[in-house]
């Protein structure tokens, strides 16, 4: 009596929704740069966020430059160091994870997890790229007008982002302004396709609790996006029509230089009530693909089954939820009324819950698991850990009466440095290892990966911890020198000073990194279809890379899950979501 | 912020009802035989367009949920000093009326594979939509020779600034409605034609809904309304 596989295929009733015709190029332009296909567009997308990103990475080294060595560098001064930390976050925040997440790795893994051969709206998904090149160029050429990038900071406060005080206010607010409104736009022609994508093409088998947490993760964002996003939309083209048409939405009446304003009556607060409303959620809109893609890695590098799926899932709707109603935590020191601040705490607190779940269940994946200390593991470990120190933080500042003392510290520099910057990155440089060689079908060097690991790691945590500790003794943000104040003492300097080598260095392992992407296009060791071994479909295409249409003839058929690893009795210590279940047979020849 | 969070609460119930259909309980782990239990995909039947929409309509409302949620901040605000509405937007409200009436008809006569009621319904739906957007200017145009600048006041402001989001919308739709004119121009089957005739009529009844809501905002009417909201969060 052996196993024999039969054709399972015959015995599986039909497709529920019909297959779409495919949009085929006709020319090199419309294969490879105006392309409609998703795998195309997705390369796209995360070219531009790390061309863009690097920028902000530039911006980063200089504003350390300017911390750790004060009046060394006499070309920074405080109107450029305000506009560096304004285009640094924004860049970092908008244009970079959340473009690179939900652009990059939505469109590259979306059709291929769920078993599609491209997005269901392919002209709309080629436009929205477009649009959000567009955004970027926008937002680039601030750095070339008049007067200079807006340095309103990230969050772009009335009544100061309009003021003549601020720097670039001519050009730099108002072209800023246009980008965000521009990004939106494109954003949200990308996130209907990956929301319709996952709800309607997924191929047969493919219920929603056998997608990847990768998935789930990337659709609770993009609907959390799609629902967020309107609200720095409409925050923006009010404060638009603050700056150019001269209205009052958020502008109270001021007197500038002695002049009374044409301004009156508006409220700052309503701003940050609609920035925060999509502020909030934006943070989870970066963290929730990151939870996905990390729950696919741990399983895939452990060879173990992810531990509480249903858990996973539940715990990623739950915080896509509970993340618009937190929004006013941000808020604790602008005048709120103290019940508000009451509830706001409570809701924050909350959500500790699921994220707490999900940390217990990468752990408990981990727990006597085959762990491969790969490149994409190390980072998957790097991000756990660093995640659960910037959560921890959290705690802290969710709480009115430890937030108000730490409020525009450097302490909170560190928190959401920690819990949004080196978490999620951690994730997208992993999941870069991960599936690079599924794109190229190269495997990146690994020597060179595990040093950009280290390098990068432990280089987030010397910069970070101590800025938790300088934070503590009172080191405000955003000021470009903090001087000589009694209550600063001098070791906070050679603090900052140490922070900024350790700040370059990161940097320079980066660069290593790109080093790596480049040269192992070229030169890396063929991969094969499927060199991690994993059971998801997008290591199942005939192809690798992937062709147009992604499946060849046939769709693939799911039969299990995406988590069956070292299944007891199983040939392989994996089984492909799309490989037929064998059937006892008796007699059959050995 | 109340009519936004309401608005969400909204969705969070479509999304929990639509969830609770899903078999979220379900444990995949223990499907030991595949093909005796052979799950569909619990994909929708509607064709992606359909749900396309549905989600954008959502985000058009989620839009105007925090319009809506900004006015009513910003009325609060002592400054603020209600502008008389132009009777010509009574008007503007029946001609879009007509408009949304008249694609309904379209899309009836597309069940019935009546080429001419669709191209009657369409012609008229589109024209009349035009005819609401030129009402609109020249409302626009009354307030403004009547002295009510956009940047004299916020209510002004909001005035302005609601009603050209709500015509942009309407807009974005004209071209829809013009693509499908063309699709029964070209004598595409008709088949192909009803979704599209369902998703134009389908999105002017929502313009026309966010426009009935909008208007009982900039009257007044919502007064009251949206006073017990702040008496309930304060």
């Amino acid at each position: 009596m052996v196993d024999v596989p039969y054709d399972a295929l015959a015995d599986a009733p039909p497709a529920e929704v019909a297959e779409v015709e495919l949009y085929h190029p006709k020319s090199w332009w419309t294969q490879y740069v105006f392309s409609q296909d998703a795998k195309v567009i997705a390369i796209q997308y995360s070219l531009t966020a790390t061309a863009i990103g690097l920028v902000a990475l530039v911006l980063s080294w200089l504003m350390r430059l300017q911390l750790g060595f004060p009046g060394t560098f006499s070309f920074i001064d405080a109107n450029q160091y305000l506009q560096f930390i304004t285009m640094h976050g924004m860049i970092m925040v908008i244009y970079l994870l959340t473009a690179l997440f939900l652009g990059g790795f939505g469109n590259y893994l979306i059709p291929l997890m769920v078993g599609a051969r491209d997005m269901v709206f392919p002209y709309v998904n080629m436009l929205s790229y477009w649009v959000y090149l567009l955004a970027v160029v926008v937002l680039a050429s601030t750095f070339f007008v008049p007067g200079g990038p807006t340095g309103a900071g990230w969050t772009l406060y009335p009544p100061q982002a309009i003021l003549s005080g601020t720097p670039g206010q001519d050009w730099g607010i108002i072209l800023m302004l246009v980008s965000l409104i521009l990004f939106i736009i494109g954003f949200t022609m990308g996130g209907l396709n990956y929301v319709v994508t996952v709800l309607q093409a997924r191929t047969r088998g493919m219920t929603l609790m056998r997608l990847p947490l990768t998935v789930w993760g990337i659709f609770t964002a993009t609907v959390m996006a799609l629902l967020a996003f309107p609200a720095l939309f409409v925050a923006s083209v009010m404060m638009l029509f603050d700056r150019v048409l001269g209205t009052s939405f958020f502008m109270p009446a001021l007197v500038e230089m002695g002049q009374q304003m044409k301004y009156g009556g508006g409220s700052p607060i309503l701003f940050q009530h609609l920035f925060w409303f999509f502020g909030h959620p934006e943070v989870y809109i970066v963290a929730l693909p990151a939870f996905g893609i990390v729950s696919d890695l741990i399983s895939t590098h452990a060879r173990k089954n992810i531990f509480g799926y249903r858990m996973m899932v539940w715990a990623i709707v739950g915080i896509g939820a509970l993340s618009f109603v937190v929004w006013a935590h941000h808020m604790y020191v602008s005048g709120m009324h103290p019940k508000f601040g009451f509830f706001f705490a409570t809701t924050t607190l909350i959500i500790a819950i699921p994220t707490a779940i999900k940390v217990y269940n990468w752990v408990l994946t981990l727990w006597r698991g085959d762990i491969h200390l790969t490149v994409p593991m190390l980072f998957a470990l790097g991000f756990i850990i660093t995640f659960v120190n910037g959560g921890l933080t959290g705690l802290f500042l969710g709480n009115v009466v430890v937030d108000v003392p730490l409020s525009d510290t450097m302490f909170v520099v560190a928190h959401f440095h920690m819990v949004m910057g080196v978490a999620p990155i951690m994730v997208v440089l992993g999941a870069i290892y991960h599936w690079y060689p599924k794109v190229t079908g190269r495997m990146l060097d690994d020597w060179l990966g595990k040093f950009h690991f280290w390098v990068t790691f432990l280089g987030a945590y010397l910069i970070f911890f101590p800025m938790h500790y300088l934070g503590l003794l009172g080191i405000p943000r955003r000021y470009q020198d903090i001087g000589e104040v009694a209550f600063i003492p001098p070791s906070a300097h050679t603090l900052n000073a140490f922070i900024t080598v350790v700040a370059l260095t990161v940097g320079f392992a980066q660069m290593v990194f790109l080093f790596n992407l480049a040269w192992s296009l070229f030169k890396g060791r063929p991969s094969g279809g499927n060199p991690w071994r994993a059971t998801t479909l997008e290591w199942q295409t005939p192809q690798t890379p992937p062709g147009h249409g992604n499946w060849g003839k046939a769709l693939p058929v799911v039969y299990r899950w995406a988590y069956d690893y070292s299944v007891p009795g199983a040939a392989q210590d994996f089984i492909p979501q799309n490989q037929p279940p064998t059937r006892a047979v008796q007699g059959a020849a050995p | 912020m109340s009519a936004i969070v309401l608005f969400m609460a909204v969705i969070a119930i479509i999304v929990g009802w639509w969830l609770s259909r899903q078999r979220l309980t379900a444990k995949p782990w223990l499907e030991e035989d595949p093909i005796a239990d052979f799950p569909g995909t619990g994909a929708m039947t509607l064709p992606a367009a359909k749900i396309g929409l549905g989600v954008f309509l959502a985000v058009a409302g989620s839009l105007f949920a925090l319009f809506i949620s900004a006015y009513s901040m910003r009325m609060n605000m002592v400054d603020w000093r209600a502008l008389p509405v132009p009777r010509l937007l009574w008007f503007n409200t029946g001609v879009l009326v007509l408009s949304s009436v008249a694609l309904q008809w379209g899309y009836i006569a597309a069940r019935r594979s009546d080429m001419d009621g669709v191209a009657f319904g369409l012609l008229v739906g589109a024209a009349s939509a035009v005819i609401f957007l030129v009402g609109q200017l020249l409302a626009w145009q009354q307030l403004r020779d009547a002295g009510y600048f956009l940047a004299s006041n916020p209510a002004n402001s909001f005035f302005y600034l609601i009603t050209a989001a709500h015509g942009l919308h309407v807009m974005g739709g004209l071209v829809a409605v013009g693509r499908t004119t063309a699709k029964v121009w070209r004598g595409t089957e008709m088949t192909q034609l009803r979704l599209s005739v369902e998703l134009c009529a389908t999105y002017w009844h929502f313009l026309l809904l966010v426009w009935l809501v909008l208007l009982g905002l900039l009257t007044g009417w919502t007064d009251d309304f949206v006073g017990i909201c702040r008496q309930l969060l304060n």
